[in-house]
């Protein structure tokens, strides 16, 4: 198997975040590293890319794979290159985000949860995102959508087909 | 109106320079404070003024920092709760993106009294562009010399860095967002010992919350009197509101403690969407009980609002329409909470999907005249002292008072076996 490593970019970045926190307690940059992980390695992470970033850490496998299953924000599947992100609670939903989940549902032709046959898009339904005040929203990349309507979400998704990129997640 | 915590934005949503900041008064505070001000004054300065945590629970910020030890070895933490999630609460992303500073010399004034070295923002991962303005702005002011060695010549130190959390409701509670600082599951830890005596790696450590935070350059600048009368009413200084929901006009706006529902509804928000009426509104959040017409001219202020049956908790009202099912929204909301338990106790492990999956058999008109015992029973067995942390009774906060005031739409679709 190939091995994985960080980009010389994302290592600094990593050194850079550990430095953040006292001696000996360097397994505070945990959370913030699988992310650095996650936007390195296509979205997601690997039991490889976790495996990874334990010794960067220097610590157990097993206190990585602890921690990403628990917080949500982490993949544990591939994704595809556009990870969108519905927001769904309360406030959104009074606002109408069912109907945005629909509409992108038949335009992908995908259920919430899935990846399209080409790789470009996966659909996932979210919590609060604190644009109660702008619903509904949604979350591509690091970018807000919002006071969204089925037409400027028509809008996002032929732009981000067009641009056929990854979606950053970090600005 | 005066209105200190937004009053210098810059209208066009981006962030106030470290220039711009200096310019409408910025760090004058700091500067007067190490200079003229013993640690123990700042925190005195801070109880008298009556401030209190605007993270929702609205407990005293000056007598939290009065628990803190002054004469133990360092480290001593100072951290930002910013993890904001209560459903309808966006004010702290407003307050970050567009005031860094404001916040900035806030934390350091804080640390300053506690005595803290070493301070943190907790940032949700969501918030990315807040995450570049904070660190930018973090650089800037250790540039300028308000952070790092010898601040301002005062002989104070103090260490600040950016940590982007993960989106997680319960990573904001104080104890759980320790854990998840210390890059742990995001559970929460039994209270007593109080953060403020054990905290982010058994260290003495306070929690505050942005908006918290924020008021504090303020109360320094102009004092306790003038920070009082912001508000005549009970409480002090101002409170960044928020309604959401399906008015013409949703936001948030820095207002005086003594605007009442139905002022933010109607002057604020512009009223009800065309051809809808208002039914309810969650005050302070989706973890708040519902009010209705008759409390439309309660006082948002913490007295108002725990005198009319609810909470002020974040202050962000939500609003519920005569067109939406009461069922369906509730059900919407106790998913949320179901899918944001932490998992530690059971009562809310499993009482909170078993209390969403009675609601859907309701909602979709298959629910029996039982069910309603049911939920019931659940807002008593969820409710307080009977769960770890806070998150399982203030889940039960919309239940019990919608089966109060909304019993009829259960009943009703219950009766006659039809779908919301
Ligand atoms: N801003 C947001 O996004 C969210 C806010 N909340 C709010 O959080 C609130 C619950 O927060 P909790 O921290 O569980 O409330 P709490 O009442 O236990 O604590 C509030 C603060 O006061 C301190 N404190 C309380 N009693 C103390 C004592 N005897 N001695 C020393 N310090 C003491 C705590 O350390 C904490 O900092 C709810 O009211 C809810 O409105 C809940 C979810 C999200
Ligand atoms: C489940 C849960 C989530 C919370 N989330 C937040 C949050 O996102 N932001 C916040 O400031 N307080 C949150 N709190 C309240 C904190 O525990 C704590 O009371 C607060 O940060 C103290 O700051 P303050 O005194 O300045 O209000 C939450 C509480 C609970 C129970
Ligand atoms: S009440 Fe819920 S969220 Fe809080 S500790 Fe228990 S399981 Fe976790
Ligand atoms: S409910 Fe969707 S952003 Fe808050």
């Amino acid at each position: 198997m190939e091995e994985i490593k960080f980009s010389e970019k994302s290592l600094a970045l990593v050194n850079k975040i550990i430095k953040r926190y006292p001696e000996g307690r360097q397994k505070s940059a945990l959370l913030p590293i699988l992310h650095v992980a996650q936007a390195e390695f296509d979205g997601w992470l690997s039991p490889a890319v976790m495996d990874l970033v334990a010794s960067v850490l220097k610590i157990k496998p097993i206190e990585v794979y602890e921690v990403a299953s628990f917080y949500s924000m982490y993949n544990l599947e591939p994704v595809g290159k556009c990870l969108i992100e519905v927001c769904q609670t309360g406030p959104c939903w009074l606002r109408g985000s069912d109907d945005i989940v629909e509409h992108l549902q038949n335009k992908l032709n995908i259920k919430v949860g899935e990846t399209t046959a080409d790789g470009m898009f996966t659909l996932k339904t979210v919590e609060c995102l604190g644009s109660c005040g702008t619903a509904p929203m949604l979350q591509c990349g690091a970018k807000f959508h919002e006071n969204l309507t089925t037409e400027k979400v028509d809008a996002l998704v032929e732009d981000l087909r067009a641009t056929n990129a990854r979606s950053s997640y970090m600005r | 109106m005066e209105k200190p915590l937004t009053q210098h934005m810059r209208g066009d949503g981006a962030p106030l320079s470290l220039k711009e900041y200096e310019r409408a008064g910025g760090y004058q505070a700091l500067r007067k404070a190490l200079k003229e001000m013993e640690p123990k004054a700042v925190t005195t300065l801070v109880k008298e003024s009556n401030l209190r945590g605007r993270g929702g629970a609205g407990f005293l910020t000056g007598m939290k920092w009065s628990f803190v030890p002054m004469n133990v070895p360092k480290p001593k933490y100072l951290i930002c709760n910013a993890d904001e999630m209560e459903p309808g609460t966006f004010k702290d992303r407003i307050l970050l993106e567009q005031t860094p500073h404001q916040l900035i010399e806030g934390m350091i004034l804080a640390a300053y009294a506690i005595q803290a070295d070493q301070s943190y923002v907790f940032l949700r991962w969501a918030y990315k562009l807040a995450a570049k303005v904070i660190t930018q702005a973090i650089e800037e002011a250790y540039a300028a010399g308000y952070l790092g060695k010898n601040i301002l010549g005062s002989g104070f130190d103090l260490d600040m860095h950016l940590h982007t959390g993960v989106g997680r409701y319960m990573c904001g509670e104080e104890t759980a967002l320790l854990n998840s600082l210390e890059g742990k599951r995001a559970t929460p830890r039994a209270k007593p010992p109080f953060p403020q005596i054990s905290g982010l790696f058994g260290k003495p450590t306070i929690v505050n919350n942005v908006e918290t935070l924020c008021c504090i350059p303020h109360i320094v600048n102009r004092g306790t009197d003038w920070f009082k009368n912001l508000s005549p009413g009970a409480d002090a200084g101002t409170k960044i509101y928020g309604v959401s929901g399906k008015v013409k006009k949703p936001g948030a706006w820095e207002l005086p403690m003594t605007v009442t529902m139905r002022e933010l509804i109607e002057d604020y928000a512009g009223g009800m969407q065309d051809g809808l009426k208002f039914r309810g509104a969650l005050p302070g959040g989706a973890s708040t009980d519902f009010l209705v017409e008759e409390h439309l001219d309660v006082r948002m202020d913490y007295t108002g609002v725990a005198a009319a049956g609810s909470r002020l908790g974040t202050g962000t009202m939500i609003i519920l329409d005569d067109h939406t099912s009461v069922v369906g929204f509730v059900r919407n909301l106790e998913h949320f909470f179901a899918q944001e338990s932490c998992g530690f106790c059971t009562p809310c492990r499993e009482g909170l999907p078993w209390i969403e999956k009675v609601l859907h058999t309701i909602e979709i008109g298959e629910g029996k005249p039982e069910d309603i015992k049911t939920l019931e029973f659940h807002t008593k067995y969820l409710g307080p002292g009977n769960t770890f942390c806070a998150l399982a009774p203030g889940a039960m906060e919309p239940l019990q008072s919608a089966l109060k005031y909304f019993r009829k739409d259960f009943e009703e679709l219950i009766r006659h076996k039809i779908s919301a």
